[in-house]
C-alpha cells in the first residue's frame, strides 16, 4: 500500500507538515516537525529511486485520473537524482537550522519559519515530480512565494528589497513560463508532458510553437539564473538567513535546470529535431560568458557570501554548456554537475552560515586567523571550496571530467572552446578561493576576536555530511554518474 | 480575421507590453507591482481567449448542445488568478516592511540609502 503510493507521499507529507507546523509548532516543536518531514521525504526519494533502478519509470495516477487527462506524476532517473538532492539537502540541513534559525529569526516567527521552509520543500519536489506541465507552474509558484518570505526574513533591511527584486523577476519568469505552456496547449490540446512531445512533431514550423519555445526558454533561464537574466541571484542569497541560502542555492536553482532539461528534450526532443537546434545553440555562448563573468565578478567580492554567490552563477554556467552540447556525455557532465555542485555549495554555505554565527560576520576580513579558531568548520569549507575548483577526488573533478570529455569528444572547434573554457574558468576559480582560504589560514586575526569559538556539534554534523559527501561522491561515482548516464540516455531517447 | 478577428490575442499583447513597461520605467514599488499584475492579467486573458468556441455554449452537459466551450483553460486560470493574489500580496507586504526599514518606496531612494550605508552592512 505505502509502497504504490510513495510518488504522491513524496509531495503530499511537506504539504500536510506545513500548516501542521503553523498550528502546533510551539517552540521547538516546529524544528522537529520539520526535520521529521524532511527526513520522511528523504527516505521516500530513496527508495523512488531504488524503484526506478530495478523497474523503470514509475506513473503515478493522481486520483484514478488517467493520463493525459489527469494530472500525472512521473518518476525515471533524472527526476529521481533531483528528488535524491532537494531532500538529501534539506534535511541534512536540518542540525544546522537548529542553532542558526535560533540566532537569526526572532522566536515568535520560528513557526512561520518552518513553514515556508516546508512549502518551498514541497513546491521544489512537485516541480520535478510532476508529469504535468501547467501542475509544474503552480509547484514553481508554491516554492518562489514561501522564498520569497524566506529571503525577506533576513536581518538586514536589503533582504526586503532583495526579495522584492526577486518577486519580480521571478515572476515574470513564470509568467513566460506558463504563456510558453499556454500556447503549446493551444496547438496540441494536452498539457502531459509525454502527450505534448508525441503531439508536438511536425508542428514544428508553426510560428506559435516557436513562440510557445521562445517564452519557455527565457522564462526558465530567469529561474535558473542564466548569465544577462541573473541579477535577483546574488542579492537574495547575500541578505537572506543562512538557512535559506543553503537551500535555494543548492536545489533552487537545480529545479529550474530540472525543468529546461524537460522541456528540451522530453517535450521538443531538441536532440531529434534538427531544426530546433538553435535552441540550444543559444545557451552556448551564454554559458560561456556567464562562466566567466561569474567567476571575474566573484574575485573582486569582499563578502564570502556574495562570494559563493557569483560563483553559483559561473557554475550554472558548466551545466548550461553541458546542455549546450545535447550529446550524451555532456547531459551526464550537467546532471552530474546539478548534483555536485548542490552538495558543494550547501557544504560551503553552511560553513559560511557558522562563521557568520561565531565570527560575527561573513566579509572576508571575518576569517582571518578562523584556520586555527574554527578549525573543523574551515576544514570541512577548505573541501568543499576544492571541489568547487575542481581537484581530482572531489566531485568537482567528476562533473569537469564529463564535461571536458564531452567537448572534446565533439571534435569541433566550438567543443574545443569549450574544453579550454572549462579548464581557464576553474583557474579563475582557484583565485577567488584561494582568496579566502588564504585570510583564513595565513591572515592574522584582528584584536578582539580572541573569544570566537568552534561550531556547536548540530552544526559539524550538517556541514560534515555536505564535506563527506563531496568526496564520497568524487572517488565513487557510480551513484551520481551512473545514473546520471541513465538518465541522459532516457532524455537523449536512445535505448540503456 | 487579421486584426478583428484575433481581437482577444491583440488585446493580451497590448496588456502585456503596458504591463512589461509599466515594470521596467516606474520606480515607486506600487506602481511596478499594479505592472506586474497587469501582466499577469494579459495572460489570464490569452488563456481565456483559446478555450471559446466560435458559437460554443457554456460548457454544461446537456444533450443538444453541441459546441461547448472549452472548460479546462478557464480551471487552469483560476488557480493562475489565485497565484496572482498571492503574488500581488506578498508584494504589497513586502513594500510595506521596505517602507518601514527605509522609509520610502521608491527605487532611486532605496538604492542610494543601499549605496550610502556602503559595503554589505
Amino acid at each position: 500500500m505505502i509502497f504504490s503510493n510513495l510518488a504522491a507521499l513524496q509531495v503530499v507529507v511537506p504539504l500536510i507538515g506545513a500548516p501542521l507546523c503553523t498550528l502546533f509548532g510551539r517552540g521547538i516543536l516546529a524544528w522537529a516537525l520539520s526535520t521529521a518531514v524532511t527526513w520522511f521525504a528523504f527516505a521516500v526519494s530513496i527508495s523512488l529511486l531504488m524503484q526506478v533502478l530495478c523497474c523503470g519509470t514509475i506513473n503515478y495516477v493522481m486520483g484514478g485520473w488517467l493520463a493525459p487527462w489527469g494530472i500525472e506524476y512521473r518518476v525515471d532517473h533524472l527526476s529521481a537524482l533531483v528528488l535524491l538532492l532537494i531532500t538529501g539537502v534539506a534535511s541534512a540541513v536540518m542540525p544546522f537550522a537548529y542553532q542558526s534559525v535560533a540566532r537569526e529569526i526572532p522566536r515568535e516567527k520560528h513557526r512561520l519559519f518552518y513553514t515556508a521552509y516546508l512549502l518551498t520543500f514541497t513546491g521544489l519536489l512537485g516541480m520535478v515530480i510532476t508529469g504535468d506541465a501547467f501542475n509544474a507552474f503552480v509547484f514553481m509558484e508554491i516554492s518562489s512565494l514561501s522564498a520569497y518570505v524566506l529571503i525577506a526574513l533576513g536581518k538586514n533591511r536589503r533582504a526586503l528589497y532583495a526579495s522584492f527584486q526577486y518577486l519580480v523577476l521571478g515572476t515574470i519568469g513564470a509568467t513566460f513560463f506558463v504563456i510558453g505552456v499556454g500556447l503549446l496547449y493551444m496547438i496540441t490540446g494536452t498539457l502531459n508532458m509525454v502527450d505534448l512531445s508525441e503531439r508536438l512533431s511536425g508542428q514544428h514550423d508553426s510560428r506559435v510553437f516557436l513562440a510557445a519555445v521562445g517564452f519557455l526558454v527565457v522564462g526558465l533561464s530567469l529561474k535558473l539564473a542564466l548569465f544577462p537574466l541573473h541579477l535577483w541571484l546574488p542579492n537574495s542569497y547575500a541578505y537572506a538567513p543562512s538557512v535559506v541560502t543553503v537551500l535555494l542555492a543548492a536545489t533552487g536553482t537545480k529545479v529550474a535546470v530540472y525543468l529546461l532539461l524537460r522541456f528540451i528534450f522530453t517535450v521538443l526532443q531538441v536532440n531529434q529535431q534538427p531544426d530546433l537546434l538553435p535552441v540550444v545553440d543559444l545557451l552556448f555562448p551564454l554559458a560561456l560568458i556567464g562562466m566567466f563573468a561569474g567567476s571575474i565578478v566573484a574575485i573582486y567580492q569582499t563578502d564570502v557570501k556574495r562570494l559563493l554567490a557569483y560563483s553559483s552563477i559561473a557554475q550554472m554556467g558548466y551545466i548550461l554548456l553541458g546542455i549546450s552540447m545535447a550529446s550524451e556525455r555532456g547531459l551526464i557532465g550537467a546532471i552530474v554537475h546539478v548534483f555536485n555542485h548542490g552538495v558543494m555549495k550547501a557544504g560551503l554555505f553552511v560553513a559560511v552560515g557558522a562563521i557568520a554565527v561565531h565570527a560575527g560576520g561573513t566579509s572576508i576580513q571575518n576569517l582571518a586567523g578562523l584556520g586555527r579558531r574554527m578549525p573543523f568548520t574551515m576544514a570541512a569549507f577548505t573541501i568543499c571550496a576544492l571541489s568547487l575548483i575542481g581537484i581530482p577526488g572531489t566531485v568537482g573533478f567528476v562533473s569537469k571530467w564529463y564535461l571536458v570529455l564531452a567537448a572534446l569528444e565533439a571534435g569541433t572547434t566550438r567543443g574545443f572552446i569549450a574544453a579550454i573554457a572549462v579548464v581557464s574558468a576553474s583557474l579563475l576559480a582557484i583565485i577567488y578561493v584561494w582568496r579566502v582560504v588564504e585570510v583564513a589560514y595565513f591572515a592574522n586575526p584582528s584584536d578582539g576576536e580572541a573569544s570566537v569559538a568552534e561550531a556547536s556539534w548540530q552544526t559539524q554534523f550538517s556541514l560534515w555530511i555536505f564535506s563527506s559527501s563531496c568526496v564520497a561522491f568524487g572517488l565513487s561515482t557510480g551513484l551520481t554518474a551512473g545514473v546520471a548516464r541513465l538518465a541522459a540516455q532516457t532524455l537523449l531517447g536512445i535505448a540503456p | 480575421m487579421s486584426v478583428l478577428g484575433n481581437f482577444n490575442y491583440v488585446i493580451a499583447i497590448t496588456l502585456s507590453m503596458i504591463g512589461l513597461y509599466v515594470l521596467i520605467e516606474r520606480g515607486n514599488l506600487i506602481k511596478k507591482l499594479v505592472g506586474l499584475n497587469v501582466f499577469q492579467s494579459s495572460v489570464f486573458l490569452l488563456y481565456i481567449s483559446m478555450g471559446k468556441i466560435d458559437g460554443g455554449t457554456p460548457p454544461i452537459h446537456y444533450e443538444g448542445i453541441a459546441p461547448f466551450s472549452n472548460p479546462l483553460p478557464h480551471v487552469l486560470i483560476l488557480t493562475a488568478i489565485v497565484v496572482g493574489v498571492a503574488t500581488l500580496s506578498v508584494g504589497l507586504a513586502l513594500v510595506i516592511r521596505i517602507r518601514d526599514a527605509y522609509g520610502t518606496i521608491e527605487e532611486d531612494e532605496i538604492q542610494a540609502l543601499d549605496a550610502e550605508s556602503g559595503g554589505t552592512e
